[in-house]
């Protein structure tokens, strides 16, 4: 039985024999052009089916609107005006003064100039892109309660869906905090005009009813490549490595930013102190979570599990074995 | 751009159109550079730029030349590159009359054919005379050919009849470039910047600042546009104003300077290199021109002098290698190598006149080939008309476009226009190759050329352009095989033997090592040539494209190069070939001071190696190799003899960058600012309200909504601006049809801001028509902050943003109305391209008519305006200059003035 | 614990029959690709890392290409719609080019031109025209122009005025 709060490498708490680094992203915001190439690279590679209805999402430059079972990564569009980036910016630099563990090095800080805090020079508007993906959490509510033990932790840390093994009785769906996870349904909207008959017509919508999210391309990273969305990625928004490197870069990122007087960076899932004990994947935000459409403090669900045993102890026991399934065994 | 200190990203919206080009913005970004989006509206790239600054459609020369004002009136030009590498000092004839001395128009102008003629723009002589032209070069615009001046001259620009120029490098005579150059732009200051693109004195001083502090030996500024600038009434002149600028900072042939075409399409450099346009033959040799270029002599004599600097010089070598390369052995010394199998021209005939001559019923069949007009074309109501007086269309696509299904699902046929039932055109369908199922080389926007391997067979009856017009060549010829006609010589002597794989594909590295050139006679005959300088005019070489020899020299196709970028220098030359020479900055002999040594250890490119006696460096040097920078030729010598050792801009009559056109640009030596063919303001600048040479399609289904303060101006008060999104491709053929694209932008919309949408009672989300004097289309609404109402000439301008991906059509995985319909067609002089960056229009909340109503809707409005065929298409505004032909005549067309 | 197939998960990069470099065919960019090929069928198309000019990076258009082939829509026969015919019908390649050479020479014999009014050599027809796109390669450009040339026709014209 793993660990089921707090830090953690996540690999070994499951019991993997042979130890492979901790695998995630690092999504900077700070330089997402919005083009949505992770969106696309992520539904031609993993082969997801089209699922948006073919209107106006009514949401900016947004019409994927959120994760899902067919959408693996998704770009959200904000636009803000000078106020709210006034409010952005003074409550990231609260985070720093409280000496919050999510932000840069202290050194880092030191060095920048005191006469080198310019901030950005359009301060009147801004228009916010971020890429979202699901976060392979140290801690994670799907996998924990997965009854089927389909969805397991890999030998690099990250949560993949056995497509084979998946029941598709949706318990994972309400176990992530992020609201990642999902069923597929056969729902998609087809192509306006008739194309049977033609050639390289489209086939059948693949893995329906089955819960389908990101697997961080676990068959390209068996073979050390890099996740499709990663590789494509124009400006490096997506960055995909080591985990503990990723951590790294995107603190200094943070720190980098703040000597520039943006103080609106702030870190999203890099404390492992949080209610999922850190993501897989990180993010540098230029404002709260909630702007993006993240949840400000996630939680497991079963992060409250060791407090419950020591109240009902017995009544956890069917749940445990239930989960346990999904630890057993390593890879070579 | 990796190298700029400041980039200044205008006319085009890069993160956007250029995302994976823009990695390299980023980078410089994290480096340190500054970077401006200077764009109507508030885009992708301004959301990662440092600084966004909206800016009115149309009115990019007033800004840019307002900093050319600002750099000269407080000296922050850099005098040393200025002088030695520009024509500032060059000394212009006296009869020289500047649009500030004649109220917006040059000296020279010919009211009736709205062409100037340009001898009065040219360098002084010694004995107080012109540098002109050599023999037979049509520089007289009134007596020209209608239309394609412009269109004649190659990439070298004009020529001129020797190199001996008269020079004051104190730049204190009144007839300096110089001088002219400060008094054109005396008027062009930050208050004007204000009053007519809408920019705060604030916003000017900081972009001001940013690229002057950030130009000099130690740094350099770039620029990037992209069609931003080029589809104006005045797009050359855009790009024309952006140079002056670079080059007075110091900023061309030099790392992270220069200006910066982002071009849109795959190969569509390559597609004006080797060309399938008009006015032109391969290597930017002209086509020739009935009455101009009747002979061979005449032809040679008006493309170069022997006697100006530089490489044009030998465009004789180029042609005869050309025709030897399309004719072979027929092409012979006695027959001026066979120059009269080329047809000539009379005038221009670009895709707007022919579509003209469609809808005279003089085109019967026509060709697209991975083209859709019918959305992607101006004025699509015309274009899919045009199509519909055609004898035969064939269209050649991966998907079935609206180009070739129009006539049973066109707003036409909706309308009730058109009937199919009626329709005579027979429409072939003829499905393409996709790019990995043919081999062959794009040329990308730096010019470099990248081999694409085949990977896998075309699918069904797909076939690659290649091989289609392969096969249609061979069964032309033997149709024509045995005919004595005179007018088919062309077709059967033509060379066109080119071997085919299993499949009928022709070989393309055969056809590839046709463009590069052989030698035909002596030891070496049968050898690729190894670069243009081998060409011969005596018969003695092939090649079908100049610029590109070198691409299979040795027989190796360089094209193909492919060591990895990882494994070698920044300049990566040993991946693809880069014309000419496999250089990848042009002019970079700039990058070095007159001595020879790099302008600063920082942005040291290429230089002179005395110990060696040669040209080294990071790039390949783009100057005669062993040509020492303290040398003095005799100006008379011609050709690449005749270039000094500060000469770097060595395709040009006289080696200098030109601050100043004496000849070339048919619409002035100096960009002057005019306002667009439709305008909801009066110019500021002059009498004269719009490019005087502009070329006019004064046409019933071709209405121009009127300007300023004419009468009916309200009626379309509000300007458009039409553009790409990342996630579509121009219009729409390769990614409407393609679902993860069609998902990601699947409606037509409008951008409009929260100012607007409050006027005109749009809901965010709803749906509004914009109706402009040629159609009517309908589009869901986006209210955003990220449109700004601009205060120009004290009154607000609104700008309304229209993506123009979509079309009407049944088969596309989205559709929806085009916004090019909207758009009317008026045709820059130089290069006859139309200016679709903007139009003035009015937005109504709701859907539009269906059915004939439409059409009811789009002429009430033309009748409320009063607009007439006439309106916007007089060529003279007002008393300046010449006397025009009466504009008075008709109160509706002239712009009353409010000055 | 992982099924047999989770332990046997492979990407289909690895198993493709062979790689191909490639260029994108969207903007003028020109970045690289390469693309994955297994059973004479395109699999996979992404960014070639070793470009200089792209670094393996591709934006949603190139992303897509793999799509652009293998597009659900994509027409792969030839059809023909007969004069006010209200439906399309199909006709073999062969018959179509052989008609579509006809009407050339025909077209091109209607609109011929020897001279104009002063007696100047034309040697042109206009009865023929062509609008190409830019996604065709320059070795394809060079046949049409040559081509198009030879057989007197000028009006060809292509994206780059648009």
């Amino acid at each position: 039985m793993g660990q089921l709060a707090g830090p953690t490498d996540p690999a070994a708490d499951a019991h993997w024999e042979h130890q492979h680094p901790r695998k995630g992203f690092f999504t900077d915001t700070s330089i997402c052009i919005g083009c949505k190439a992770c969106e696309v690279a992520c539904k031609e590679w993993n082969q997801n089916p089209q699922d948006g209805d073919l209107q106006l999402l009514e949401s900016s430059y947004d019409n994927t609107g959120a994760l899902g079972a067919s959408t693996w990564r998704h770009v959200a569009f904000v636009e803000q005006d000078g106020e709210r980036i006034e409010e952005a910016r003074e409550s990231g630099r609260a985070l720093v003064s409280l000496g919050m563990p999510r932000v840069g090095p202290p050194e880092a800080r030191a060095a920048a100039e005191p006469g080198d805090s310019t901030p950005p020079d359009t301060p009147e508007f801004r228009w916010l892109m971020s890429s979202d993906v699901c976060k392979h959490c140290t801690h994670a509510g799907c996998l924990d309660v997965c009854p089927t033990g389909a969805l397991f932790r890999t030998e690099h840390g990250t949560v993949v869906v056995q497509d084979d093994i998946c029941n598709g009785c949706g318990t994972c769906v309400a176990g992530c905090p992020f609201g990642v996870i999902e069923r597929r349904t056969d729902g998609t909207a087809a192509p306006r005009t008739e194309r049977e008959g033609r050639p390289g017509s489209e086939p059948a919508v693949p893995n329906v009813g089955v819960a389908q999210k990101c697997t961080l391309c676990y068959d390209r990273m068996v073979d050390d490549q890099t996740p499709a969305c990663a590789q494509t990625c124009p400006t490096t928004s997506i960055k995909y490595g080591d985990h503990d490197d990723m951590v790294d870069q995107a603190r200094q990122r943070v720190a980098e930013m703040h000597a520039q007087g943006r103080t609106e960076a702030r870190l999203y899932g890099a404390n492992e102190l949080d209610g999922v004990g850190g993501t897989g994947s990180v993010f540098l935000l230029l404002d709260e979570p909630e702007v993006y459409g993240l949840p400000p403090d996630p939680r497991v669900p079963t992060a409250d599990l060791p407090r419950m045993y020591r109240r009902a102890g017995l009544a956890a026991a069917g749940m445990l074995a239930a989960a346990a399934v999904a630890f057993v065994g390593g890879r070579s | 751009m990796a190298n700029a200190d400041c980039i200044v990203i205008q006319g085009s919206n890069m993160a956007e159109c250029h995302p994976v080009g823009y990695q390299w913005v980023t980078e410089a970004k994290a480096r340190g550079a500054k970077v401006i989006h200077v764009d109507p509206r508030f885009t992708r790239t301004s959301a990662v730029a440092d600084k966004h600054v909206p800016i009115r459609a149309g009115s990019d020369i007033v800004l840019l030349g307002a900093l050319i004002n600002h750099v000269l009136a407080h000296n922050l030009w850099f005098e040393e590159y200025v002088v030695a590498y520009t024509n500032a000092a060059t000394l212009v004839n006296d009869d020289y009359r500047d649009a500030e001395d004649l109220d917006g128009l040059f000296s020279g102008f010919d009211p009736e054919s709205g062409q100037y003629d340009m001898s009065t723009w040219a360098y002084a002589e010694g004995d107080g005379g012109r540098v002109s032209g050599p023999e037979g070069d049509p520089e007289h615009g009134a007596e020209s050919v209608p239309e394609a001046a412009g269109q004649q001259l190659g990439s070298g620009g004009p020529p001129m009849e020797h190199a001996r120029m008269q020079r004051d490098e104190t730049l204190q005579d009144p007839r300096t470039v110089f001088q002219i150059l400060k008094r054109h732009y005396a008027r062009y200051t930050p208050e004007m910047v204000q009053e007519v693109c809408g920019i705060a004195p604030e916003d000017f001083a900081y972009l001001a600042r940013s690229i002057t502090e950030n130009s000099g030996r130690e740094r350099t500024t770039c620029f990037a546009y992209a069609v931003g600038w080029t589809q104006h009434s005045l797009g050359a002149q855009f790009i024309r104003t952006a140079s002056i600028l670079q080059l007075l900072l110091g900023n061309m042939g030099r790392p992270g300077g220069g200006i910066m075409a982002l071009r849109g399409h795959a190969s569509i450099q390559g597609s004006t290199d080797i060309p399938t346009l008009f006015n032109l033959l391969p290597g930017y040799l002209p086509m020739p021109v009935a009455g101009t270029h009747d002979t061979f002599e005449d032809y040679l004599d008006a493309i170069a002098s022997k006697k100006q600097k530089g490489y044009w010089a030998e465009a004789d070598a180029y042609t005869v290698s050309l025709l030897k390369a399309w004719w072979g052995d027929a092409a012979t010394a006695d027959n001026d190598w066979a120059y009269d199998y080329l047809p000539r021209l009379t005038g221009a005939h670009g895709t707007f006149q022919t579509l003209t001559s469609m809808l005279d019923d003089e085109v019967e069949g026509y060709f697209l080939l991975g083209q859709n007009p019918a959305v992607g074309s101006s004025n699509g109501r015309m274009q899919r008309m045009a199509m519909s007086h055609l004898k035969w269309l064939v269209v050649r696509d991966l998907n079935l476009i609206e180009s070739a299904t129009w006539w049973k699902d066109s707003p036409e046929i909706a309308s009730g226009e058109l009937r199919t039932e009626d329709i005579e055109t027979e429409v072939f369908f003829l499905p393409a190759a996709t790019h990995v199922e043919k081999a062959g080389t794009f040329t990308q926007t730096q010019r470099l050329l990248q081999w694409r391997h085949q990977a896998v067979a075309p699918p069904g009856e797909c076939q690659s352009e290649l091989q289609f017009f392969h096969e249609l060549g061979k069964r032309i010829r033997q149709r024509l095989a045995g005919s004595t006609d005179e007018r088919d010589r062309p077709l059967l002597d033509l060379t066109w033997d080119y071997p085919t794989d299993a499949h009928g594909e022709p070989d393309a590295e055969v056809v590839l090592a046709e463009i590069n050139g052989r030698h035909l006679q002596g030891p070496d005959a049968g050898r690729p040539l190894s670069s243009f300088t081998e060409m011969r005019a005596d018969g003695s070489t092939s090649g079908g494209c100049w610029i590109y020899t070198g691409v299979y020299a040795d027989g190796v196709n360089r094209a193909a190069a492919r060591k990895p970028g990882q494994e070698q220098g920044p300049a990566a030359l040993e991946w693809g070939w880069a014309w000419p020479a496999n250089r990848r900055i042009l002019y970079n002999r700039a990058s070095a001071d007159p001595q020879g040594r790099p302008w600063s250890e920082r942005k040291k490119h290429v230089w002179w190696d005395e110990e060696q006696r040669t040209w080294v460096g990071d790039d390949v040097p783009d100057f005669p190799l062993h040509l020492a920078p303290g040398t003095r030729p005799d100006p008379d010598a011609g050709g690449a003899a005749a270039l000094a050792g500060d000469d770097p801009f060595i395709m040009q009559a006289d080696g200098k960058g030109w601050l100043y056109a004496p000849k070339g640009m048919v619409d002035g030596p100096l960009p002057s600012h005019y306002e667009p063919q439709e305008s909801p303001v009066a110019n500021a600048l002059y009498t004269q309200q719009r490019n005087p040479s502009r070329v006019l399609m004064a046409r019933q289904d071709n209405l121009t909504a009127p300007s300023a303060g004419d009468p009916g101006a309200g009626v379309y008060p509000y300007v458009f601006t039409t553009y790409r999104l990342t996630e579509h491709h121009t219009a729409g053929g390769m990614s409407r049809w393609l679902p993860y694209l069609a998902e990601l932008q699947p409606e037509m919309f409008c951008e409009v801001s929260p100012e607007l949408a409050e006027e005109c009672g749009l809901e965010p989300y709803g749906w509004a028509t914009v109706v402009s004097p040629r159609a009517a289309i309908e589009v869901r609404v986006l209210v955003t902050d990220r449109m700004t109402p601009l205060v120009v000439r004290g009154r607000t301008v609104h700008q309304i943003g229209l993506p123009y991906h979509w079309g009407v059509g049944d088969d596309a995985v989205v559709s929806g109305d085009a916004a090019n319909d909207l758009l009317g067609l008026t045709l820059e002089p130089n290069v006859q391209i139309q200016d679709s960056k903007v139009g003035s229009c009015h937005i109504r909340p709701g859907r539009r008519p269906r059915g004939p109503a439409l059409l009811d809707l789009v002429a009430e409005y033309q009748a409320r305006a009063g607009v007439t065929v006439e309106t916007g298409n007089t060529r003279l505004d007002g008393p300046g200059g010449a006397p025009g032909p009466d504009p008075d005549t008709d109160p509706t067309t002239h712009p009353t003035r409010e000055n | 614990m992982t099924s047999e197939r989770t332990r046997g998960t492979t990407a289909r990069t690895t198993t493709a029959d062979r790689v191909v470099q490639s260029v994108c065919p969207y903007c003028a960019v020109g970045c690289g690709q390469r693309v994955y090929v297994k059973d004479e069928k395109v699999v996979q198309i992404e960014g070639d890392p070793d470009s200089p000019i792209s670094r393996g990076r591709l934006c949603p258009k190139g992303s897509a290409s793999e799509q652009l082939v293998n597009a659900p829509g994509r027409q792969t026969e030839v059809l023909y719609r007969a004069p006010r015919a209200t439906e399309w019908q199909r006709l073999d390649l062969d018959t179509a080019v052989d008609m579509v050479t006809d009407r050339f020479l025909e077209s091109r014999r209607n609109g011929w031109q020897d001279t104009d009014d002063q007696g100047r050599l034309l040697r042109r027809t206009m009865g023929i025209a062509s609008l190409g796109g830019a996604t065709l390669d320059n070795e394809e450009n060079y046949l049409i122009k040559k081509l198009f040339t030879a057989a007197g026709a000028i009006q060809i014209e292509n994206q780059a005025r648009i």
